[in-house]
């Protein structure tokens, strides 16, 4: 194999190895999403906020600044007790007592 | 206990369980101070082998915890921290195990704990933004052989002869010991944003990565994956490389180091 093949192999497997890379970022995005308000107590996957460092932290709960991720779409419709509803954005309730 | 020496002898007496009570801190009887130095000394070995233990949490569970701390205990005897900073303190414990005629018959154990080195030094390495993968579309073809990537801080590379990142997988959350199977690993150890990720390479792609890691430029690296294995794929192991957080950046141009 010459250079100027051997460069046109370089280019061609990456330029493959890239386009299926952008499918499947395409497809992980679309999965899932962060749900706040939603997760048991240490059950969250991360950023639970002050006084927490990041998953499995959390203290109450359904704590609402703490997030779990979830099939996309199901966030704001699936059931939780009381009136609760998660939420795409962080929320002031169920906050651990500081 | 002001002078460096007088420390130095307090750090030395407090190592030596059949030692003297250090000068200066006697107060009442000798035998009251005797033991209470001896509470003092126990608490701190038994500290350091707790350091060990929230350090080297996977060799604990693959030992017990009876035979970690006795393990652990061993090795605080011969190996005092020299730094403050106990996160950093035990890179020579998977060494000193290999010493252990008890450790022998779980051959894995050693690499095992050298992972859970690496793991916790990527852990704890300098945060930086690893490189994107659409940036590699932005090396024009003619210069992507001799372009270099920057190794990620976190990034390390550890090659095994045996399943070492099964094994660590299978004691993390929600992993099954079935899903090991013994043959020898190679597992690169990345941490792309705050989490600590594990990729096992193929033997091509190991050594396509530990070139890479070592910053040789690319066309070199990948005639060493395809020395290794006639069907390496090029794009497909620097994307996944890249993808996983190795790296920080592209430099096309630069002295061989």
């Amino acid at each position: 194999m010459n250079r100027r093949t051997a460069t046109l192999a370089l280019a061609g497997s990456l330029a493959a190895a890239m386009t299926g890379f952008a499918e499947r970022a395409a497809l992980a995005d679309d999965a899932q999403e962060k749900c706040f308000g939603v997760a048991l107590k240490g059950q969250n996957d991360c950023a639970a906020g002050p006084g927490t460092t990041c998953a499995g932290t959390s203290t109450v709960d359904y704590q609402g600044n703490a997030w779990k991720l979830v099939p996309k779409g199901t966030c704001t419709t699936m059931e939780l007790p009381g009136d609760r509803t998660g939420a795409l954005a962080a929320l002031d309730r169920d906050l651990p007592k500081s | 206990m002001t002078s460096w020496s007088g420390r130095s002898a307090f750090a030395g007496a407090l190592a030596d369980p059949d030692g003297p009570v250090p000068a200066g801190i006697l107060r009442g009887s000798s035998e009251a101070a005797q033991s209470r130095f001896a509470v003092y000394r126990n608490n701190v070995a038994s500290g350091l082998v707790g350091a060990l233990a929230s350090r080297f949490p996977v060799t604990a569970a693959i030992v017990g915890d009876a035979f970690f701390r006795a393990m652990a205990s061993r090795f605080v005897d011969g190996c005092k921290p020299t730094s403050p900073l106990l996160m950093t303190w035990g890179d020579e414990f998977p060494a000193f195990m290999e010493t252990l005629p008890a450790a022998a018959a779980l051959a894995y154990l050693a690499d095992v704990a050298r992972l859970e080195v690496a793991v916790s030094a990527a852990y704890h390495a300098a945060e930086a933004p690893p490189l994107p993968v659409p940036a590699l579309a932005g090396i024009e073809a003619a210069a992507l052989a001799e372009a270099r990537l920057v190794a990620h801080p976190a990034a390390r590379l550890l090659r095994s002869p045996h399943p070492v990142g099964s094994i660590w997988s299978a004691h993390q959350p929600g992993g099954s010991p079935a899903d090991v199977a013994f043959r020898a690993e190679t597992v690169l150890v990345t941490r792309p944003g705050a989490e600590i990720r594990l990729s096992l390479l193929t033997p091509a792609e190991a050594a396509f990565a530990a070139a890479l890691l070592a910053s040789k430029p690319l066309g070199e690296a990948a005639a060493l994956g395809v020395a290794a294995d006639g069907c390496f794929d090029f794009g497909q192991s620097l994307v996944a490389a890249v993808a996983g957080g190795a790296f920080t950046a592209i430099t096309l141009k630069g002295p061989d180091p």
